[in-house]
């Protein structure tokens, strides 16, 4: 074998082909819920489907320009790509283009760039750098502190541009920290703070404060070994003071929209008649969505025939609810084949991680898997109505540039990292 | 530990997923059917109506087109108004107005602008048409009646229900669907099936296309022709001569059981049920409460048989051996039972047999020989058990199973009916009398008495009576072409018929109705009848009853006449009768004194004493109302136009 063959070699196919299958069965899916009547031209760049292919030629280039670069690039140069990154985000407040209502792109000729779409992967470099550094110990508060900063500057640039959605990815960053040994009391009070925050929702503050109070007090007197009584009586002010604050905070900060899709998805509203009109309007794209899915049944109507994607009943269907294309005319079979062939995605970058022999590598292979992860269970997760709506697109699947490109550098990088493990020494 | 958090939990959302899309895609899906899928438009494409022609092929009922003006409000350009109003025949006024009204209802969908344009205008417009965008012209099949009689039958049809689209899926909104006479019985032959196109449409309710390709529509298939059982001519000389009078004919051939005539007086014209001005006429039918036009009296309306029932009455007894044809009852003319019990009898007194009781309607015989077969066994429920079931097996007191859709049961009381009534168990043939002349607790309607002719001119059996003769090539319904026999032998007709026969010749009460030619046998009936007016019981005219079937030997036709108030049985229900037979069996009238007189005369003085709120006299006080010369001279213009 030469050399040049070896180097091909090193590359993890099973992603690669897994990626492959993803974006090809992505655009099939594009075309279905974007094409109007019975032409279609593959070259006729106005339409979704022509850009989108157009966008995955152009990947290509992408991929072979990330693959032809040293893995001692990425490393080295993390800190000006993530600051790169930073800036461009910065620059929309200046430069952008407001489309509906979200100050999230720069238009350049005819095409829009959405930065945040490659912040993640300019952040996973810059985490994957200071976790690997070897004075960085995630049991200090210090590199606690300087690890949730790096996460925060995307989220809130992210956040003031108005999109919630690519915002809480960031939250993703939790599994790779704890992974880096994080203390579990992170993970446990994050698990509690959720839970807290979604209780004094549903059942009050009162109720949920009881329950909390009782809670601790049992686990205070019956471990063996007593912990400190001061630690437990400052956990317990802490949550209830977070019960009690919860509805003030769920009153005054958030925005109408997302307090209606909390309140959906809890089912707080009692008024039946009221909640009715609330479903009608809010839960317009939800119920198309959940109802072109279910008529798909077990095989799907077929390619090309699904009746509500051709009919454009679910709106943004080539974008966040692609899914609902996959569930009408793939059926059953193709959407768990979409589901499996995630899972088996994210697996194998978990596993390829795992055997990493730098820790750069290793902490930038778990922030893809958590980045990719959180991705698929949002947007699959609110198409089929198990969390509430929160528009963020599915990996290499939903129509946009910005988007593909930015999930395909994060993996590439990643398989090109991966692909000197045995180079390493 | 802390590698497989991460693992185990993609895992976990993994399994999730797939068990809510398993949820959703194969546990709820309940299959996928296009036709409940409101992303394909359904457009139906309806088919020719079947025709209904009567016995000997003439067409009764067909179709006719009608165009309806269509627009659809956004594609209106600018057009000329005032000529487009004058085509259409409306004013400027109208067409905004009308115009506003579509466009409220939808900027994108059709709207019907000016309904069933006539021919005339639909071919002027036709040729100017494609000025006009946004206005189209759409046909649709209305029913087109040939003959103005026998609306009851042919029935008519209208918009399905809400009820009967939620009933029968095959029926949308604005369908039409048979809604009473031969339309609604045969409604699935003569309908035919619809074609479907379906068409693919976007979230704004706009056509985008035919769904795939047309791989699911359908062609419509047309309704099958009828041939139904009526005679257009007799129906149409029947419905002639019951002008001016209230009540039914019915002419049922015996050896087939064929309705060869069902008349209900009066009735309407079936062209006004169709077109522009059906919603107008049915409501004044609807609201008619004298006349009662929408309601079948032949098939509906129940009533008292009076003499005809002592066939019944006779047979019964002769079969139960109670009597022999030659028992012989004296007639006072009157007759007593229990202490104070009288029945008046105007059969003129003497000797009364069998043949004699039957010809004269004596009353007083009848009234012996019911007593005779009630009291034949010791208990009194008992025998009107078996008296009831013997009247039974002549199709009364039970729904006849005719093939059209309405109906009634009429009432043939037994044993059990009057122990309710008499819960002490002491009543005897005595308390319940009045049965014995048709009267009391015995309740038939027009056709049940005409079966019963029948099924005397058969001696002994009936067809049940229908209404279909053919359906294209299909075969009749087998419950139509079996027997259904009583429970008399076959041997105590003859006399029964004799006695029939002699109502007509020897000195009986239809002397003077003969035909010559024609050996009829029939039998009168006078039925005293009372309305409740103002909280008061009060007597109205008697009714006019006539049973008969000719020719004696071989029957060809059994009819039963009931005419409202018309008083003695001969009066009005006979004449008719004695018509009606002359007119199917010879084609021509030989009587036309009869003819003359029934067309002359008017009962609907009689109709409305009882909505005057004064007195009034009824029967021979009340006189005979005439009509006018001119009158007169309409209806025989119509005799000779018709017939």
């Amino acid at each position: 074998m030469t050399r040049e063959t070896n180097r091909y070699f090193k590359f993890d196919w099973i992603t690669i082909v897994l990626f492959l299958m993803l974006t090809g069965f992505g655009w099939m899916n594009i075309l279905s819920a974007s094409h109007m009547g019975d032409t279609i031209d593959y070259t006729d760049f106005s339409q979704p489907y022509g850009k989108q292919l157009l966008f995955i030629c152009l990947t290509v280039g992408l991929i072979v320009i990330i693959l032809s670069l040293e893995s001692k690039f990425y490393e080295r140069f993390s800190s000006v790509i993530y600051i790169i990154s930073m800036l461009s985000m910065l620059g929309l407040f200046v430069f952008g283009k407001n489309v509906n209502g979200a100050t999230a792109w720069y238009g350049i000729g005819g095409m829009t760039i959405q930065p945040s779409e490659f912040a993640k992967a300019a952040t996973a470099l810059a985490i994957a750098k200071h976790l690997s550094d070897l004075h960085t110990d995630l049991k200090l508060f210090k590199d606690q502190i300087k690890a949730f900063i790096i996460i925060a500057i995307p989220a809130v640039l992210i956040l003031l541009q108005n999109d919630t959605g690519s915002a809480i990815v960031y939250v993703a960053f939790i599994f790779v920290f704890y992974r880096e040994n994080l203390p579990k009391a992170y993970l446990v009070f994050g698990v509690l703070l959720t839970l807290i925050t979604l209780s004094s929702l549903k059942f009050g503050d009162i109720a949920t404060s009881i329950v909390v109070v009782i809670s601790i007090l049992t686990y205070h007197f019956t471990r063996r070994k007593k912990p400190a009584i001061l630690k437990t009586l400052l956990a317990l002010i802490a949550c209830v003071i977070l019960s009690f604050g919860v509805d003030f905070l769920y009153d005054n900060i958030l925005q109408i929209h997302q307090k209606d899709r909390i309140s959906l998805w809890l089912r707080l509203e009692k008024d039946p008649l009221k909640l009715q009109e609330m479903q009608r309007d809010i839960l317009y794209n939800l119920y198309e969505s959940e109802k072109a899915i279910s008529s798909g049944g077990l095989t799907g109507k077929g390619y090309l025939q699904g009746t509500r994607t051709t009919g454009k009943f679910v709106p943004e269907q080539h974008t966040d609810y692609i899914f609902s294309t996959v569930g009408e005319e793939w059926g059953f079979a193709g959407t768990v084949f979409v589901v499996v062939a995630f899972v088996l995605l994210l697996l194998r970058i978990l596993h390829l991680a795992e055997l990493q022999k730098l820790q750069f590598s290793r902490v930038y292979g778990y922030s893809v898997a958590a980045i990719l992860f959180f991705h698929f269970l949002i947007n699959i997760g609110m198409v089929m109505g198990l969390i509430p709506t929160i528009g963020i697109p599915l990996p290499f699947f939903s129509y946009g540039g910005s988007g593909l490109w930015g999930f395909t550098i994060l993996l590439f990088i990643f398989i090109k990292l991966d692909s000197n493990r045995i180079n390493e020494w | 530990m802390r590698q497989f958090l991460l693992f185990f939990i993609i895992i976990l959302v993994g399994l999730t997923f797939i068990g809510r899309l398993f949820y959703l895609q194969v546990y709820t899906a309940d299959g996928y059917n296009i036709l409940d899928d409101n992303a394909i438009r359904k457009v139906y494409d309806y088919p020719k109506r079947g025709f209904v022609y009567d016995r000997d092929n003439n067409l009764l009922v067909g179709n006719q087109p009608s165009y309806d003006v269509m627009v659809i409000p956004r594609e209106v350009k600018p057009l000329d108004t005032l000529e487009f109003c004058s085509l259409l025949k409306i004013t400027k006024e109208q067409f905004i107005k009308t115009y506003k009204r579509a466009y409220n209802y939808s900027p994108r969908l059709p709207y019907v602008f000016v309904a069933h344009l006539s021919k005339e205008d639909y071919a002027v417009l036709q040729e100017k048409m494609r000025k006009y965008e946004g206005f189209y012209i759409q046909k649709r099949l209305l029913r087109d009646y040939h003959t103005a009689v026998g609306a009851n039958v042919l029935g008519f049809i209208a918009e399905a229900s809400p009820s009967q689209i939620e009933e029968n899926p095959y029926y949308k909104m604005g369908d039409l669907i048979g809604k009473q006479g031969v339309e609604l019985s045969y409604e699935k032959e003569l309908r035919g099936v619809k074609g479907i196109k379906f068409i693919q449409k976007d979230r704004f309710n706009r056509d985008i296309g035919p769904y795939q390709d047309g791989a699911f529509d359908t062609i419509p298939k047309p309704g099958k022709d009828i041939t139904i059982t009526i005679n257009q001519k007799l129906q149409d000389y029947g419905e002639l001569l019951m002008t001016n009078k209230r009540g039914s004919i019915v002419a049922i051939e015996p050896s087939t059981g064929e309705i060869l005539a069902l008349i209900s007086a009066p009735s309407y014209d079936p062209n006004l049920l169709v077109g522009r001005k059906r919603s107008a006429n049915y409501t004044k039918l609807y609201r008619d409460s004298v006349h009662l036009p929408l309601i079948d009296k032949g098939l509906l309306r129940v009533h008292e048989p009076g003499s005809p029932f002592k066939v019944i009455v006779a047979l019964t007894a002769l079969q139960e051996g109670a009597i022999t044809p030659q028992t012989n009852v004296f007639c006072s003319g009157v007759y007593r039972y229990g202490r104070r019990g009288t029945m008046g009898c105007h059969c003129g007194g003497g000797n009364r047999d069998l043949i004699t009781g039957i010809a004269k309607s004596c009353n007083s015989y009848f009234a012996t020989v019911y007593r005779k077969s009630v009291d034949f066994f010791p208990n009194a429920s008992k025998s009107m058990d078996i008296w009831s079931d013997h009247v039974k097996s002549f199709g009364l007191g039970q729904y006849l199973g005719t093939d059209l859709p309405i109906g009634k049961k009429g009432n043939i009381p037994d044993g059990a009916y009057y122990d309710k009534w008499y819960p002490d168990f002491n009543w005897g043939s005595t308390t319940i009398i009045s049965n014995s002349i048709g009267q009391g607790e015995i309740l038939v309607t027009p056709i049940h008495l005409a079966n019963m002719t029948a099924a005397i001119a058969n001696r002994g059996f009936y067809f049940t009576p229908h209404i279909i003769k053919s359906i294209e090539s299909q075969e009749k319904d087998p419950k139509f072409t079996t027997p259904n026999y009583t429970t008399i032998d076959k041997k105590y007709f003859e006399p029964v018929v004799q006695g029939l026969f002699d109502v007509y010749e020897n000195n009986g009460t239809a002397r003077s109705l003969r035909v010559p030619g024609i050996e009829i046998c029939g039998k009168t009936g006078t039925a005293e009848n009372f309305a409740i007016i103002q909280g008061k019981r009060t007597q109205l005219s008697d009714h006019s009853l006539f049973i008969a079937f000719a020719p004696k030997d071989n029957p060809t036709i059994a009819i039963a006449v009931f005419v409202e108030n018309g008083h003695y049985g001969s009066t009005y229900a006979g004449r008719i009768a004695s018509l009606m037979i002359e007119k199917y069996i010879n084609d021509n009238i030989s009587r036309t004194d009869l003819e003359n007189w029934i067309l002359a005369h008017s009962l609907e003085d009689e109709y409305l004493k009882p909505f005057s709120g004064t007195p009034f006299k009824i029967n021979r006080e009340a006189g005979y109302q005439v009509i006018s010369p001119e009158e007169l001279e309409i209806l025989k213009s119509q005799l000779v136009k018709k017939l």
